[in-house]
């Protein structure tokens, strides 16, 4: 077992070396913009720039806009199969788990030939509508997160009794999703949100052949044209997905952990 | 959703004939999956049904194995192709047995418990720390001027670059997508092994088997659906990726998401019909190594339950 646990201490600390390497030496490389001294000049420049400003709070509300479509789609469907229709159960998994098989970069192609401007659905036409389009392009992306998400939440709660009782007191049904069965998941609704958002908010993919002015594409081009921003615009991300992260193991200490029911 | 609730009420007090109220319940269950069906239908499958059929049309709309035909014909697109199943077949194979190394040395190496938990936190946070940034963070490291490579040269006096050392290669990306492959390799692989039991080993060793033995017997037929199948996994997600290498390298690494990009930016192939079968292509490559993947998950499911 001595040399077990030998191994096993390399093995990690191999690894630790391969993953932590890459972190400082952005960091450090992050420093470097004035000479002869380290500074946070790179960060000072990348959070002055109207640009960022502008394309970072584009992406925020288009992630926000993006759980929001998220959970109206996702929360109705997992709790009605759930509810009323658990043979359909199989269809809805596969077809949550499609994005993961075809590739985003596919989906955004036929989205800019099924909804062109001479289209009967015309997105692309203006800005705007673009803006919809680029919002349900995330939302599929992040389909498979979410709807496992809401899905492990709801087997927590007894849903059918729950309903039941509702309806007894009278209760419609945007009432019983939105006032019982939303709250009662909504640990798990917000693990969604968050994975949701780490994804969205650096997307470059799908913003960049729509040609929203979202912040993956902007750090495209700072990388392309810049020496040390990048590296600290490659922190600021990692920040944020860290961010995302810490939120949902928080969340989950939260989360009921047993079903209180066999199924 | 008024329709639904106004038949709920009649339901409750049964003021209608059996047979219509059930007709009538059978349309209204349907009523609350519409939504995701139509969405799923609009933004996801009619989407690609249009590729896909495209792809086996002409310019003039006839119906054609030509485009299909071009895709095995054209060098450059053959060559795409191979570079992206090369990369991505390394960067799985690399990422998963490494991963698994570091799988078992949390979960089975004798670690303290920190160990394990920080690692999980670690890797999901590294598992969906892709694109752009990703590429930046490589670029600083191992880049001409990158802490590494400066490292190497003032302290150690190898010159990497000298040396013949180019990181914007496909073994430079495949170095790069392994700063993601591992750590999902990580985080889907432990709970498979945390499912091996303990009184497996114990029974093992009753009936007087060896570790390589037990091991042998036991561990590796009991991992290997779920190992292959996260293997699988891992392909199809490089596969598809586009936004790291395309900050990586630009568009000088040819690998095919980055070729479909240069084809929906400006028609590079000048023939849009030969696009939507490179795109078809994608799919059909992704889409084989899931419906392996369903098939080991199955299979693993019944053991490490």
């Amino acid at each position: 077992m001595k040399t077990g646990r030998f191994w096993a201490w390399v093995t990690f600390i191999l690894g630790a070396c391969y993953f932590f390497i890459p972190l400082i030496a952005t960091f450090e490389f992050s420093l470097r913009m004035r000479r002869g001294e380290y500074s946070f000049d790179a960060y000072s420049v990348v959070l002055g720039d109207a640009r960022f400003q502008q394309t970072f709070s584009y992406s925020v509300i288009v992630a926000v806009f993006t759980i929001i479509l998220g959970v109206l789609i996702v929360v109705p469907t997992a709790y009605w199969i759930r509810l009323r229709m658990p043979h359909l159960r199989p269809i809805v998994e596969f077809i949550t788990l499609l994005p993961l098989i075809i590739p985003a970069i596919v989906i955004v192609f036929g989205y800019i030939r099924m909804y062109g401007s001479n289209s009967p659905l015309p997105f692309l036409a203006s800005a705007r509508g673009t803006d919809v389009l680029l919002i349900i392009g995330y939302a599929t992306l992040a389909l498979p997160y979410m709807y496992r998400a809401v899905d492990t939440g709801l087997r927590t709660i007894d849903v059918r009794t729950l309903t039941e009782a509702a309806q007894i007191l009278g209760a419609g049904w945007t009432t019983i999703i939105g006032r019982i069965i939303l709250p009662n998941v909504l640990i798990a609704v917000l693990s969604g949100a968050f994975l949701t958002f780490a994804i969205v908010i650096g997307e470059f993919t799908l913003a960049s052949l729509l040609n929203r002015p979202a912040f993956g594409p902007y750090m495209q081009l700072v990388g392309a044209n810049r020496a040390y921003e990048p590296a600290a615009l490659a922190i600021i991300a990692f920040a944020i997905t860290w961010g995302c992260m810490s939120v949902i193991q928080v969340l989950s200490r939260f989360a009921p952990k047993s079903a209180n029911r066999p199924n | 959703m008024a329709n639904i609730s106004a038949t709920a009420t009649s339901e409750t007090t049964g003021v209608m004939p059996p047979a219509r109220r059930s007709s009538l319940r059978m349309a209204t269950q349907w009523i609350g999956v519409a939504p995701f069906f139509i969405f799923a239908l609009m933004f996801l499958i009619l989407p690609t049904l249009y590729l896909v059929m495209g792809a086996f049309q002409n310019a003039a709309g006839e119906y054609t194995l030509e485009n299909i035909w071009l895709l095995f014909q054209d060098p450059s697109i053959r060559l795409s192709y191979w570079v992206s199943i090369k990369i991505s077949f390394w960067s799985a194979t690399i990422g998963a047995f490494i991963g698994l190394a570091m799988s078992i040395a949390i979960v089975r190496g004798g670690l303290p418990n920190w160990v394990r938990s920080t690692t999980m936190t670690f890797s999901g946070v590294a598992s969906n720390f892709a694109g752009v940034p990703l590429a930046f963070a490589f670029l600083a490291t191992l880049g001409r001027l990158g802490l590494v490579t400066v490292i190497l040269r003032d302290v150690f006096g190898l010159n990497i670059y000298g040396m013949g050392f180019n990181l914007l290669t496909s073994w430079g990306l495949i170095a790069v997508y392994l700063y993601f492959q591992i750590p999902l390799m990580i985080v889907i692989i432990t709970p498979a092994i945390d499912g091996l039991k303990k009184e497996w080993g114990e029974a093992a060793a009753t009936l007087g088997a060896t570790t390589w033995q037990y091991w042998r017997m036991v561990v590796i037929p009991v991992l290997w659906p779920s190992f292959l199948g996260t293997v699988i996994l891992l392909f199809a997600n490089a596969f598809g990726a586009i936004a790291t290498a395309y900050a990586f390298t630009g568009s000088s690494l040819s690998i095919v998401p980055i070729k479909l990009y240069a084809q929906m930016r400006g028609d590079v192939l000048h023939n849009p019909n030969l696009g939507y079968a490179l795109a078809f292509g994608m799919i059909v490559i992704t889409g084989i190594a899931n419906v392996f993947y369903i098939w080991f998950r199955v299979r693993s499911e019944r053991w490490l339950k």
